[in-house]
């Protein structure tokens, strides 16, 4: 099944104790921000804490780290201190070509074969958090087989719209939508931004139920408290999860049969449908309403 | 010697006439006689109401070497232990014990008169700050402060084992003739639980108010056949450290952590039903538990008879939505704690031997069903401290703590693994307040432990989709990010004794190096 990224939970860099103990929030992934909520002067104080943290502290759930640009003066330092430490995942923020994406892809191979890591473990994501990466979208989202997730950047994405963000979300319709189908298309998956008020829940409710809708997998978080939210919004029903597990299991039975046509109770069950029902079923057991690993 | 809890209990302690050593919860067999005050008289007409506390001392006749006793219910916003200390060290008597049911912060005040030997002994829940410290370090005392329980303290009044000459009784409104309540004045705490016991058994008591209304006062905490003299000063509290506004449910995402997981554990536990009862500590996740407590007996449709405490908001807030049927308070912490014991007439005021004295024929503590307790430290045989930090210094209090664990069919331990650098289960706790064979749960934000003697509720946990795992997995968690830390090297000499409920020695505390 594919690897849930529902809660993708943005932890400073530079803060022992929130690294400390960012496992224990079932985010489905953590992420190490070394760029915009590290000051300059502690950038490599902050690449060496996380470096250390990956390393030496045994967290439940994927590990990315946000870098800087590759093009500004800490991106590539970045990538040198914490590649050996083997997060999961490197997050590349403000992504607008294709050439940024297949260079640190370059770096990582690198730094793979030099660490003695498996080809190809460390996955990469991109942040679109401007027009021009927007209309890259797609380049950007199929760069690198590394790719597994295209995210969307709101704040900076807005300012470089000239419009500031309403709680209707309209501004980030058109983006959004776009990210989605480029993500889709390139076969990975799409996480939304941050929502940045954490003593707002209706607001957030209101976001991440829309963009649940829209047909995102997940997105980034800002505070632990917001996970739980999240998660119930991305809850299926009993009903759900039980008609998906009748799914799967007609399916499993179609397969074993060898029998080309499908069907659950007199209605023919075809690939989405299929598709679909793993993705309920992997919600559910994340979840813990029912039983097995990912 | 060891006692039962393997601790090494010297067989002479200065200052104390017998080492009686704990021998398990429910081991002492009680003998003798509850004690009473002296009898006295007061004729018709007699006035009680005094100009000063000077005056008061010397009415009641207090000399050199006595017990004097005060409550905590004002807690940081206390003016009363202060100001009559003050009082007796300015008329030259000296060599008092101090009994007061718990002392805070403010009561660093009284350091220069332990100093000057005016107080040469301590008898209390614990200590806090700089008295932490200065009990910690063995000087001035003529003996070790002794550690007590809520409970136990009641306990040891009633069994004449605490012996109060005088009680001083902050009295937030009284009236000219003694009767007093914690509902109404400027200085309002609520419930005067503790204080009750002090009144009912110590030979004199003075009543010091802000607020002094004509007789008869009503309602009645501590009745008029209690109280010998009346003295009105200015102020007996600072309103704003008596009682803080509703104290607020934590944002603190680990301590909610640890509330949900708790709040799991009390659901599937077995004792979540109907007219279940429940105590909850004022600590953040304790308090924070209380809100997801809530939302689970409003979604299974639960009502619980009795909820005890210490009260706080969010239980009023049950209280109020019917999801209690009433409240036992022996002590209130928040503002709406205080209005609802003075306008809901099924939030009960209680004694802190109704409370949880173990040698009386029934504390509530033994009809209680779940209690929510933190921790400073546990230990792998779920020892819990909450009374010495991780230097050795005393700096916390006893309070209810092993009163209710051992009371409550379930008691619940909720503490963070790490604190900072350092790891909260332990080999060892440095001093026990709370026998491990109390304790059923420990939760932490990494993980739950149920205590081994607990089968049923450990089964019963295996639903509650929390992660649960034997306290020494727990605890290695915290050592794989910590290291295993170095116990507290310690001296021979010793500066506190904690007793236990039962009136046995559970542990000593002992300087450190």
């Amino acid at each position: 099944m594919e690897k849930l990224r529902r809660a993708m939970m943005f932890v400073p860099g530079n803060n022992p104790g929130m690294l400390q103990n960012a496992g224990i929030y079932k985010a489905d992934t953590v992420i190490f921000d070394v760029e915009d909520s590290v000051l300059v002067s502690e950038k490599d104080a902050a690449r060496q804490l996380v470096h250390n943290a990956i390393k030496y502290i045994k967290y439940p759930c994927e590990v990315a780290v946000r870098i800087n640009h590759i093009t500004t003066p800490y991106g590539r330092d970045d990538l040198a201190a914490i590649l050996p430490a083997k997060p999961d995942l490197i997050r590349l923020p403000k992504a607008e070509t294709a050439e940024e994406i297949r260079e640190i892809d370059d770096i990582i191979s690198e730094a793979e074969v030099k660490n003695g890591f498996p080809q190809g473990s460390i996955k990469m994501m991109a942040a679109i958090e401007t027009a021009k990466g927007l209309m890259k979208a797609y380049d950007i989202a199929s760069a690198s087989p590394r790719m597994v997730a295209l995210a969307i950047g709101a704040e900076d994405f807005l300012a470089d719209l000239k419009t500031t963000r309403s709680p209707h979300g309209n501004e980030l319709f058109a983006a959004r939508s776009q990210i989605l189908l480029a993500a889709r298309a390139a076969e990975i998956q799409a996480i939304d931004t941050v929502f940045s008020n954490v003593n707002d829940e209706e607001g957030f409710i209101a976001e991440t139920t829309r963009i649940k809708e829209l047909g995102f997998d997940g997105k980034s978080v800002i505070n632990p408290r917001q996970i739980k939210l999240l998660y119930k919004i991305f809850t299926p029903t009993e009903k759900e999860i039980d008609l998906a597990e009748r799914v799967l299991a007609a399916y499993e039975e179609a397969k074993a049969k060898n029998s080309g046509v499908i069907a659950l109770n007199g209605k023919m069950i075809d690939v989405p449908v299929v598709t679909r029902a793993e993705r309920v079923i992997s919600y559910a057991i994340a979840l813990g309403l029912r039983k097995g690993g990912q | 010697m060891l006692n039962k809890a393997g601790r090494d209990i010297p067989s002479v302690i200065p200052g104390f006439k017998e080492v009686k050593l704990y021998n398990g919860p429910f081991a002492a067999n009680p003998t003798g006689r509850v004690v009473g005050p002296k009898i006295s008289v007061n004729k018709p007409r007699s006035e009680k109401v005094l100009k000063s506390i000077d005056q008061a001392i010397e009415a009641t006749g207090l000399k050199s070497g006595m017990t004097i006793s005060f409550h905590h219910h004002f807690r940081n916003g206390d003016y009363v232990l202060n100001m009559v200390v003050e009082a007796i060290a300015r008329k030259g008597i000296r060599d008092i014990t101090l009994a007061a049911s718990s002392l805070t912060s403010t009561h660093d005040a009284i350091i220069p008169y332990i100093e000057q030997g005016v107080i040469t002994a301590i008898e209390t829940s614990g200590g806090r700050g700089k008295l932490g410290e200065l009990f910690t370090s063995g000087k001035f005392l003529k003996k070790p402060v002794l550690i007590r329980s809520h409970g136990g303290r009641a306990r040891a009044i009633e069994a004449g084992e605490l012996a109060i000459d005088v009680a001083f009784i902050g009295a937030p409104a009284c009236d000219t003739y003694g009767n007093i309540n914690g509902i109404e004045g400027k200085s309002a705490c609520g419930s005067m639980g503790y204080a009750m016991c002090d009144a009912t058994y110590a030979d004199q008591v003075v009543a010091i108010t802000d607020h002094l209304v004509p007789h008869p006062l009503y309602p009645i905490s501590i009745p008029q056949t209690n109280v010998d003299f009346i003295v009105e000063v200015e102020a007996i509290g600072d309103p704003k450290g008596i009682a803080s506004g509703a104290l607020r449910i934590s944002k603190d995402p680990k301590e909610l952590i640890i509330a949900e997981y708790a709040s799991s554990v009390i659901e599937y536990s077995g004792y979540f039903k109907n007219d279940y009862s429940l105590q909850l500590g004022s600590g953040g996740a304790s308090l924070a538990a209380a809100q997801f407590i809530k939302e689970k007996m409003i979604a299974q449709g639960i009502v619980g008879s009795f909820g005890v405490g210490g009260i706080t908001a969010p239980f009023i807030e049950m209280l109020d939505q019917g999801l209690f049927k009433t409240l036992f308070d022996v002590q209130d912490f928040d503002i709406p704690s205080i209005d609802s014991l003075r306008n809901n007439p099924n939030h009960l005021e209680m004694s802190a031997s109704y409370y949880a004295n173990p040698h009386n024929r029934g504390p509530i503590v033994n009809k209680l069903d779940v209690v929510i307790l933190s921790a400073t430290e546990v230990d792998v045989d779920f020892n819990v401290n909450v009374i010495t930090n991780s230097n050795g210094v005393i700096m916390g209090a006893s309070g209810g703590h092993c009163d209710t664990a051992a009371g409550a069919g379930l008691s619940i331990v909720v503490a963070p693994l790490l604190r900072g650098r350092l790891p909260m289960v332990l080999d060892r706790v440095h001093t026990i307040v709370t026998p491990g064979e109390t304790v059923d749960v420990i939760v932490t934000e990494r993980g739950v432990a149920v205590n081994p003697n607990r089968k049923d509720v450990f089964e019963n946990l295996k639903n509650a989709n929390i992660p649960l795992m034997s306290i020494e997995q727990l605890q290695q968690i915290a050592y794989d990010l910590t290291g295993k830390p170095e116990s507290i090297p310690v001296t021979d000499e010793i500066v506190g004794v904690v007793e236990y409920r039962d009136g046995t020695i559970l542990d000593v505390i002992r300087k450190p190096v």
